[in-house]
């Protein structure tokens, strides 16, 4: 006979971020169904502004609370708000903001950039009818949110099944998102089949991880596991075993090397707002479970799984270093350049030290802003079919079309520069302030051989961030590409998208410290 | 037991015995003989829809039925345990249950009014 069922005290009030999100998303499915068409757009947009914007507000407010009691455990261990869970609850809602700009812009052309009907097949006369009818499929602003939910719970999990619901709940509406592009829509419809399929691969991985832990510890809840650890002997094969496959459920979702062949396909064929949304927020999601994991478990554990932390790190930032300079794709360019910054990501979380929590979250805000700003500008710059009064079509992402852009569009490939100079680490800029805190932690945590790889490895990626720079600014267009590509006018959305992320990466790059400082107090975890 | 690998490896040979014996004898003793039906495409017994030689557009309405399906399943998943428990769950159980029954009646009210339950 089991124990006697003891209803659980729920603090509603330290959920209210999470369940605004995704509060948002059910009335968004509410609204598709019921809301004549065309006013399924503005509302699902002011919908899903509100909700991310009484997010961020629900964090402030639960702010003081979190930084006098070291935060709380809610649904009976469930969900653990402490200070990293809020201050990722609240980066989430941030960049989740951003990227619903970006999701929504119409450009000039009236046309966004999700295909007017997803179930259409590619080519078919259909397709064209409904582009005619100006069909538009704005189921993508819930899914979003539940993505976002999914993202804003994942960071605060305190048990794996918890976790895992969560890892769910993310993954499912991206891998249908991804594959609604407009334009290019088999390359987009590979990249969804692609990432679902090996998606589902690693969620395996992650559940059987979790299976073996709960059979080591007799326990899902991360505390529990992380007590037996040191009471429990004997098992020491559940348990690593266990926790490498839960690790690399996790690694595969920042696209750590050897687990990131799917970034550059994913990254390449996703509709571009929906890119820049995934490669900010689902890392920011992900480091902040990893580092829930690996400060609360791993500790004991760290003469027998660091080295295989540092080696994926090792080789994740030179991988993507490496394999970036041989790309042609600007897509395919950022998504390597993604890789690469996981790997100087996961530098600050191997350092073991408390300041390794604090600089992984600034460089990830820092990271996201420059990503979502990014992407945002490459969903701009368009191809012109030849001929005269030539139709703007898709995106024109390779990179000799970009050449001499800097000439015709200063202002847009000015930003484009110091999004570019932040990934690079140039000073001044939010990325130097991150890579600067992330390089620190390490050396503390006396990993300064790592901080050497990770230095050279930065130093070679700044080859083709420049390079970039260079193509745009002092390369006249190679013959026709000049003609072939144009920059199209937003329609005030992503501009503002691209003004906070500009804003952003050069506060935090000139006054890193008050966020730093910010940090610093609030990055621990509570078991 | 030593090692508490072991048991998992056992399974892990049970299970690729299986997969991998199932299909390999029906391979080598199964009869093979084929006529058209069996050659078909099975769509639960009824004449298949016919559709274009080498892709083009296909009827999703199957598709439909099965999500439909999987809503009330997971309902019905939930519905058993709660009912054995129910006196035991008191009000916290009916609470979560209504919020729950709610929650998942949201998406088959968006089929509805989409026209996922119109045949033709």
């Amino acid at each position: 006979m089991t124990a006697a069922f003891v209803a659980p005290e729920i603090a509603w009030a330290q959920l209210t971020p999470v369940l605004l999100v995704l509060g948002a998303g059910v009335i968004g499915v509410l609204v598709e169904a019921f809301a004549p068409q065309r006013v399924r757009r503005p509302v699902q947009l002011a919908l899903s502004l509100a909700a991310t914007a009484a997010a961020i507000v629900a964090v402030a407010a639960l702010w003081s609370g979190v930084r006098e009691t070291g935060g709380t455990v809610v649904l009976d261990g469930s969900i653990i708000l402490d200070g990293p869970a809020l201050v990722l609850q609240g980066m989430l809602a941030l960049l989740g903001l951003v990227a619903f700009l970006v999701i929504a812009d119409r450009t000039e052309s009236g046309e966004d950039a999700f295909a007017p009907s997803a179930s259409a097949v590619p080519g078919s006369d259909y397709e064209e009818v409904a582009r005619r009818k100006g069909l538009e499929q704005t189921e993508v602003y819930p899914l979003v949110l539940f993505a976002l939910g999914g993202m804003m719970i994942f960071p605060a999990a305190g048990d794996l099944l918890t976790l895992f619901v969560a890892l769910e709940v993310l993954s499912l509406p991206l891998y249908l998102l991804s594959g609604m592009a407009r334009r290019r829509r088999l390359l987009s419809q590979e990249a969804s089949m692609k990432y679902f399929l090996l998606g589902a691969f690693a969620s395996a991985f992650f559940l059987f991880g979790a299976a073996l832990l709960y059979g080591f510890a007799g326990s899902v809840r991360l505390a529990d596991i992380a007590v037996a650890t040191t009471t429990v002997v004997g098992m020491d094969g559940l348990l690593l075993a266990g926790l490498v496959l839960v690790l690399v459920g996790l690694l595969f979702k920042v696209g750590a090397v050897p687990f990131h062949s799917w970034t550059p396909d994913v990254y390449q064929g996703a509709p571009t707002p929906i890119t820049g949304f995934m490669a900010a927020c689902t890392k920011l999601a992900a480091f902040g479970a990893m580092l829930r994991i690996v400060y609360v478990v791993l500790p004991p554990l760290e003469w027998d799984l660091m080295p295989l932390l540092l080696g994926v790190t090792v080789i994740t930032m030179v991988v993507g270093t490496v394999v970036a300079i041989v790309q042609t794709d600007i897509k395919r360019m950022l998504a390597y350049s993604s890789i690469a910054h996981a790997g100087f990501i996961l530098v600050g979380v191997v350092a073991l030290t408390q300041s390794g929590i604090s600089s992984v979250l600034f460089y990830l805000l820092a990271y996201g802003l420059a990503t979502i700003g990014a992407f945002a500008i490459v969903s701009l710059v368009r191809e012109v079919n030849a001929g005269p009064g030539g139709a703007v079509v898709a995106e024109a992402t390779h990179l000799s079309q970009w050449s001499g852009l800097g000439q015709r569009h200063p202002v847009l490939a000015g930003a484009f520069t110091l999004f570019l100079l932040s990934f690079a680490g140039i000073p001044l800029t939010a990325g130097f302030a991150g890579k600067f805190a992330v390089f620190a932690a390490a050396i503390d945590g006396g990993l300064a051989w790592l901080v050497v790889v990770g230095v050279v490895a930065s130093a070679a990626a700044v080859f083709f961030y420049v390079r970039l720079i260079v193509l745009m600014f002092f390369t006249d267009p190679i013959g026709t590409a000049g003609e072939s590509t144009t920059v199209v006018r937003s329609e005030g959305l992503t501009t503002v998208a691209i003004g906070l992320g500009v804003l952003g990466t050069i506060a935090l790059g000139v006054f890193p410290s008050p966020l730093l400082d910010v940090l610093a107090d609030a990055a621990v975890f509570i078991p | 037991m030593s090692n508490p690998y072991v048991p998992i490896l056992v399974l892990m040979g049970v299970a690729a015995v299986l997969a991998l014996g199932g299909v390999g004898a029906s391979a080598i003793i199964g009869p093979k003989r084929y006529n058209r039906a069996k050659l078909e495409g099975y769509e639960c017994g009824i004449d298949p829809t016919p559709h274009a030689v080498g892709g083009g557009r296909f009827p999703i309405k199957y598709y439909l039925v099965a999500m439909t399906f999987i809503i009330f399943d997971i309902e019905v998943v939930f519905m058993y345990p709660w009912a054995v428990a129910f006196g035991e769950l008191a009000l916290f159980g009916v609470v979560a249950m209504m919020t729950f029954l709610v929650l998942i009646t949201v998406p088959f009210v968006y089929e509805w009014r989409r026209g996922g339950f119109e045949w033709d």
